[in-house]
């Protein structure tokens, strides 16, 4: 493990997953959350800092992030909205209101606003059909979102990561604008 | 007619208490008491057969009896462990979410009981990734109890240690399997594991384990304190006591509702609101996504496992998803089977494969592009996947669907012979807004 090459906060968070959890490979999931707030996405320096600094292979870290889908390691808008698709939420105008939002923002359900501020997402019943439909920004739920009242996600003040990270390359960011 | 609702609530308690989930609040309130009564009779064998005289079945899915799911423990030294599974994603589901963030305390006291009736030092809620405002009340109401003595050494002062953690999912349903969920809380991909060893045996770090739901655990505290005949007051004799359902879909008013466990469907829905004015039930999932549909012929059913069973479907975990005749069938099934297309963990050949093909199948009808013999294949792909995978997934991917073609196989049929959806494309916009 090295002393300098990562940030001092994600040396501490992978000091306190470590002391937190009794088994030391259970202290790989906290950790990505934590870079996750903090970052809103999982760059790749992040992911070889978890190697590192919990004495894992990169491998085995690949392979819980890309099973996760909360753990995303493409580049990610500061402010991610999560529109529940759900059976509840269906029956409730969900797809119209992910319709509006793809109009609105001119990009489809997958990516990410040239800009960076939104990545559009529909999420997997978020158990909260009974504010169908119901979505999350940044994980703080809203409910019910009438389909023509779609410019609310988009307004709601939610907390953002603190030192978000930008795509690296202009390459990535015109793939992240694709999705 | 089912038994009547008692004057207050036994687990949605911020319903009738304002603040609930604060430690000064909940103790006001009785909290606590049913821990430190246990502790004091310090009879841990006593609340196991409390737990089996009371009836208490698993609120997650199964509904297996939880003091007998205690009981599979052996019996050799090694240090149990609990692990709440709080990972709740059955579409149609919600309660889990409103009890934890409602009513924390409640959890921990029923945690710490169990933990103390089986023996477990150590205990894990693993809470579903999305929950952010339930994991942060809970690690809040955690920690309140460590400061007042309630967690750690000497719980309460007696001869009893316990440590709790909590771990955060990250956005997988299969996760809400057990053995998946274990994998995931030992920091790997949630891949079911092989059965047996069953946790009981070799779970958590290959530790003894028991693995059981938020809302089970929950009437611990209240058991403790009132008895197994209370309980039994309520339901029928093999699923006594009061269950949390939550009703969504086409109801006037959405939500969790704890009643007894003899009421029927109907009663459900109209503690609902009813459906919207104008229109009549057509189908109800009575226990989340997973199970069988039933037709509103079939109102009168009661939601206790047996007569859920025998009508067809399963009470699940409570979700009860209220369809009225607005609803394109078709469209349902559809959008339920990419529900597990997309969840499916890929593990085995059945589930990964055949819900893609369903899927397919799926999105063709409803666009008006199927075939008669699609009918066919739907049903051949879902014997194909159903029991033919490693855990419960593959199963819950066809039950609706196989019930659908069973009640309302002419709606299939109109998409195939009208080449459109005869209820249009965009039915449900107008809908409870």
């Amino acid at each position: 493990m090295s002393e300098h090459k990562w940030p001092a906060e994600w040396q501490e968070w992978a000091e306190a997953s470590r002391a937190t959890f009794p088994n030391a490979q259970s202290s790989l999931m906290p950790f990505l959350h934590r870079v996750r707030t903090q970052r809103g996405w999982l760059p790749p320096e992040a992911l070889d800092a978890a190697a590192d600094l919990l004495g894992m292979t990169r491998q085995h870290v690949d392979s819980v992030v890309s099973f996760y889908t909360l753990f995303r390691s493409e580049a990610t808008g500061r402010r991610t909205v999560h529109v529940c698709l759900g059976l509840s939420c269906m029956m409730a105008g969900a797809d119209t209101l992910m319709e509006n939002l793809e109009q609105d923002l001119g990009i489809a359900e997958g990516q990410t606003t040239r800009d960076g501020a939104v990545t559009l997402l529909e999420a997997e019943c978020l158990a909260a059909c009974d504010l169908a439909p119901a979505c999350q920004v940044n994980l703080v739920y809203r409910g019910p979102v009438a389909p023509e009242a779609y410019r609310e996600l988009l307004e709601m003040p939610v907390p953002e990561p603190d030192a978000w990270a930008p795509p690296t390359t202009p390459e990535a960011r015109e793939a992240t604008h694709r999705g | 007619m089912g038994s009547a609702l008692p004057n207050r609530h036994y687990l949605l308690r911020q319903r009738d208490v304002a603040d609930v989930h604060q430690l000064a609040v909940y103790r006001e309130h009785g909290g606590y008491t049913a821990l430190q009564q246990a502790l004091q009779a310090n009879q841990p064998d006593q609340l196991v057969e409390l737990a089996k005289a009371s009836g208490l079945r698993g609120r997650g899915g199964a509904g297996f009896p939880t003091g007998m799911k205690w009981s599979f423990l052996p019996k050799d030294g090694r240090a149990r462990v609990l692990v709440i599974n709080a990972d709740e994603g059955e579409p149609g589901t919600f309660k889990d979410r409103e009890l934890i963030e409602g009513n924390p305390h409640q959890l921990i006291e029923g945690m710490i009981i169990t933990c103390f009736a089986i023996g477990a030092p150590e205990s894990y809620v693993y809470i579903r990734g999305e929950f952010l405002h339930g994991y942060e009340r809970l690690t809040a109401a955690i920690r309140e109890a460590e400061e007042a003595g309630i967690l750690g050494e000497h719980v309460m002062g007696y001869d009893f240690s316990h440590r709790m953690f909590v771990y955060r999912g990250a956005g997988a349903y299969i996760c809400g399997e057990e053995t998946a969920l274990l994998e995931s809380l030992e920091g790997k991909r949630g891949n079911p594991r092989s059965k047996p060893p069953f946790p009981a045996v070799a779970g958590l770090y290959g530790r003894p384990t028991v693995v059981n739901n938020v809302e089970t655990i929950m009437n611990l505290p209240p058991l403790v304190l009132e008895g197994a005949d209370w309980y039994r007051q309520w339901g029928t004799e093999k699923s006594p006591g009061l269950k949390v359902m939550s009703v969504s879909g086409h109801v006037n008013r959405p939500g969790n509702y704890e009643v007894p466990l003899d009421w029927t469907l109907a009663e459900l829905i109209e503690a609902a609101g009813g459906v919207r004015t104008g229109h009549a039930v057509k189908a109800v999932i009575p226990g989340g996504s997973s199970m069988p549909c039933m037709p509103a012929s079939q109102l009168d059913t009661p939601i206790d496992y047996e007569s859920l069973v025998q009508a067809g479907s399963m009470l699940g975990s409570g979700g009860c998803i209220v369809m009225d005749d607005s609803t394109c069938i078709v469209r349902a099934v559809a959008r339920v089977v990419r529900f597990y297309r997309n969840e499916s963990c890929g593990k085995c050949t059945p589930c990964r494969e055949g819900t893609y093909w369903l899927t397919d199948i799926m999105d063709r009808l409803e666009r008006g592009d199927g075939e008669m013999r699609d009918l066919d294949t739907l049903l051949d792909v879902s014997d194909n996947i159903n029991g033919k995978a490693f855990c419960a997934l593959g199963d819950a991917a066809v039950g609706f669907l196989v019930s659908a073609l069973k009640h309302f196989r002419e709606e299939f049929v109109e998409h195939i012979t009208g080449q459109r959806c005869p209820l249009g494309a965009r039915q449900y916009d107008t809908v409870n807004h």
